[in-house]
């Protein structure tokens, strides 16, 4: 245990811990100030921002501090170190940096997409000296729109903390930006006709502390101070990477990381960050209908929920085994236990089987080497099954059916004829169903199909439930290694369609409107694996479920 | 009261002495509208106008600072990415749509405008025959500037560059400082205009 003196705080850092002072110092609250230092990154002390005065507590109780201001970013705080960052040296030495920092930068904040959520506007009002002294022309360089697909690069606003250099060396590995020139004419740059589009690349205008690094998908088209965030968890692949989903006027205009160590760290891949664009897609199911004969009714949800809610029970009636249920990978727990507690409250012979786990290549891990060699250690994976909550759906299965029955089962079961009613949940905006696929519905007497895009099932389709994608949802995901997360309602569907579990809820006629924390409660009540998703610390970074529910594919 | 004041005729003399002061006084306060235009002050705010600059683009460059500050929440802008062939800007606005029936003419806007793009004129005699005609969009507004920018009444106020002085130091001399600057401060020596003077100095 070691004891570091924080402007005259105590400050208690755990054997095991290796801090900085910037770490330390945050532990009591104090915000010590950085551009370059990132705590996935490697420290090269090189934005000055973090000065701080550093010194040492010797035994006898005296102090020694070192004659220069040192950075705090590449200090490290061990036992005695004493930190003092709100001396009148420190506040001078950072007016000077950021005065440094903005001789060069353009000032454009009302053009610039970083304004609202900057460390230059942040830092230079909490710390700045509030006028520049600069005489000259300022040193303006060209906007770089080529350096990759995804990003683009506004040279002239960089402050050359070359965070996205070592996130392209350190964390991708594909090390396609660089620092070209010295001095005033350095620039961010890449090698000429290799762009950064590692699928990495868009975390590089996250991690950019200024405007320089945009993506161009976002350009131009929010101010930030707009929009609204609700915290979510990316449904691209079983990873789960913990993100920010921001919105305005029920419309979503990016997703960004949430630092979690426990399910990704810092990151999150181009694919999950860009593939919420389905959710505005004109494809959507947009009505409930109900079809006969090929022939399509439109119809609202108050009749379509009492058809097939009279359709099941009628089924359940016609015998033993005669319903079947698909419940998809994209479901959250709360929306398969729902749906599974409903059928089998109809008939406790029900056929339940998960909906197809879409598996793309392998787990593509990274930093890889220049041939695509992955290097060790790996900080981060994207992995191969594309489905968010394969394993909270297959705990929830467990409990009720007993064991998992893969899709190809149930698929060979249905052609037999063998079911009267079945109930299919999809939610996978890349498709889930093949037509081959669907055909072995084509026997089914009634076949409900609740899902977000058209698939080919539709055709056989009886009633077709408009449900939501994840951005419409509340519930929890769990991810490939047992952790589960919350993910929250952040925008409303478009009109015609409901929230997976709100559909669930009135289909099983429970009272009042869905409360996912109450039914969290429930689900935790009856199934053991499932206990830990009633515990509080399932809002903050998510909580582990267990070797139970972590199985692998 | 008194017996004179309690006959009440001083104060119906009072009273008809104000009456034939009016009767005789030839000074006509009453504007003929809409024969005669009325005189409005210069700080009068009407409809909008969307400046141009000096090569006949649209002087706005899509920041939304007036969408942001406007009360009335009655503008909205859908930005673009300025052509190359326009060096000077970032972006521009592809749409730009004002509710004149939403605006509460507040001059909001025009206070937060960085470049001095948007302004309200003296318009104030705005009809429309249906709600979409008084949506003015950036054509419309636009317009309101050619038919507006000879008029005296509404000059077009500054002729600032891309981004206001904060984007111009090569074309501004130095700006002075926001704050006071204590003296042993090297640029309290700098003779610049907008220097304020540490309080002891003024003082003294």
């Amino acid at each position: 245990m070691a004891t570091v003196l924080v402007n005259g705080q105590e400050v208690e850092i755990g054997a095991s811990e290796r801090l900085n002072c910037i770490q330390a110092a945050a532990k009591v609250g104090v915000e010590i100030p950085a551009y370059c230092w990132h705590p996935e990154l490697s420290v090269v002390a090189s934005c000055r921002m973090c000065l701080v005065e550093v010194g040492d507590k010797k035994p006898d109780g005296t102090v020694a501090m070192q004659p220069k201001l040192v950075p705090g970013c590449q200090t490290p705080a061990k036992d005695g170190t004493v930190i003092i960052s709100d001396s009148p040296k420190v506040k001078e030495a950072r007016k000077a940096t950021l005065e440094y920092l903005l001789l060069n930068h353009p000032l454009d904040c009302p053009t610039c997409d970083q304004a609202g959520e900057c460390y230059l506007q942040d830092y230079s009002f909490n710390y700045g000296r509030g006028y520049s002294r600069l005489n000259e022309p300022k040193n303006i360089k060209p906007d770089k729109t080529n350096i990759g697909d995804q990003i683009t690069l506004f040279t002239d606003r960089c402050i050359m903390c070359t965070r996205c250099v070592r996130f392209t060396r350190e964390i991708s590995g594909s090390a396609e930006l660089q620092v070209v020139s010295r001095g005033s004419h350095e620039e961010i740059d890449i090698f000429p006709g290799f762009p950064v589009n590692n699928p990495l690349a868009g975390n590089v205008v996250d991690i950019c502390p200024v405007g320089a690094l945009c993506s161009k998908d976002f350009l131009y088209q929010q101010r930030v101070w707009w929009l609204k965030s609700a915290s979510s968890v990316c449904p691209g692949c079983s990873t789960g990477c913990s993100i920010t989903v921001d919105q305005n006027e029920e419309r979503v205009y990016r997703l960004h990381p949430r630092p979690n160590e426990k399910a990704q760290g810092h990151f999150m891949c181009d694919a999950g960050r860009f593939g919420w664009k389905y959710t505005h897609s004109d494809q959507r199911l947009m009505s409930p209908e109900t079809r006969t004969n090929g022939h399509v009714t439109p119809t609202d949800f108050d009749t379509v929920l009492n058809s097939v809610r009279a359709a099941l029970i009628k089924a359940a009636q016609g015998g033993k085994g005669k319903i079947a249920a698909v419940l998809s990978p994209w479901m959250t727990v709360e929306e398969a236990y729902l749906l599974s507690s409903f059928l089998k409250g109809l008939s406790t012979d029900v056929t339940l089987a998960i909906g197809p786990v879409r598996i793309e290549g392998h787990d593509d891990q990274f930093p890889k080497d220049v041939k695509g060699h992955v290097v060790a250690p790996v900080k981060f994976t994207i992995r191969a099954e594309k489905c968010p909550n394969r394993a909270g759906v297959e705990a929830v299965l467990t409990h009720f059916a007993g064991d998992v029955m893969p899709f190809e089962e149930l698929l060979r079961l249905a052609s037999a004829s063998q079911f009267k009613a079945v109930y299919l949940v999809g939610g996978d905006p890349e498709g889930w169903m093949t037509d081959i696929q669907a055909e072995a519905f084509s026997k089914v007497e009634t076949v409900i199909v609740q899902d977000i895009l058209p698939s080919p099932v539709l055709k056989h389709a009886t009633h077709v439930l408009p449900s939501g994608t994840f951005v419409e949802r509340e519930g929890v995901f769990v991810n490939h290694n047992g952790l589960a997360q919350l993910i929250h309602r952040s925008v409303r569907g478009p009109d015609g369609t409901r929230p997976d579990g709100r559909l669930l809820w009135d289909l099983a006629q429970r009272l009042g409107l869905i409360q996912t924390e109450a039914l969290r409660r429930e689900i935790a009540g009856a199934i053991p694996a499932l206990a830990a998703i009633a515990s509080p610390e399932l809002k903050g970074q998510g909580v582990f479920l267990g070797e139970a529910v972590a199985a692998p594919v | 009261m008194g017996f004179w004041e309690s006959t009440f005729v001083p104060a119906i003399m009072k009273g008809l002495k104000t009456t034939l002061k009016h009767v005789t006084d030839r000074k006509t306060v009453t504007q003929q509208y809409p024969e005669v235009k009325p005189d409005l002050p210069l700080h009068y705010r009407g409809v909008h106008r969307l400046n141009r600059d000096e090569k006949d683009r649209v002087k706005c460059v899509a920041c939304m600072m007036c969408a942001t500050a406007c009360p009335a929440n009655c503008i909205s802008i859908e930005a673009q990415a300025a052509p190359p062939e326009w060096p000077d800007r970032d972006k521009f606005p592809k749409s730009f749509v004002l509710d004149e029936l939403r605006c509460i003419y507040c001059g909001m806007c025009e206070e937060a405008c960085p470049v001095d793009a948007i302004e309200l004129t003296h318009i104030y005699d705005l009809t429309g025959e249906t709600r979409e005609s008084l949506m003015y969009d950036r054509e419309k507004l636009l317009g309101v500037y050619d038919q507006t920018k000879d008029n005296p009444r509404d000059p077009v106020r500054t002729k600032r560059g891309i981004l206001g002085p904060a984007a111009e130091f090569h074309s501004l001399p130095t700006l002075g400082p926001a704050t006071v600057v204590p003296d042993s401060d090297r640029s309290a020596k700098n003779p610049t205009a907008g220097v304020i003077k540490s309080k002891q100095e003024s003082h003294s």
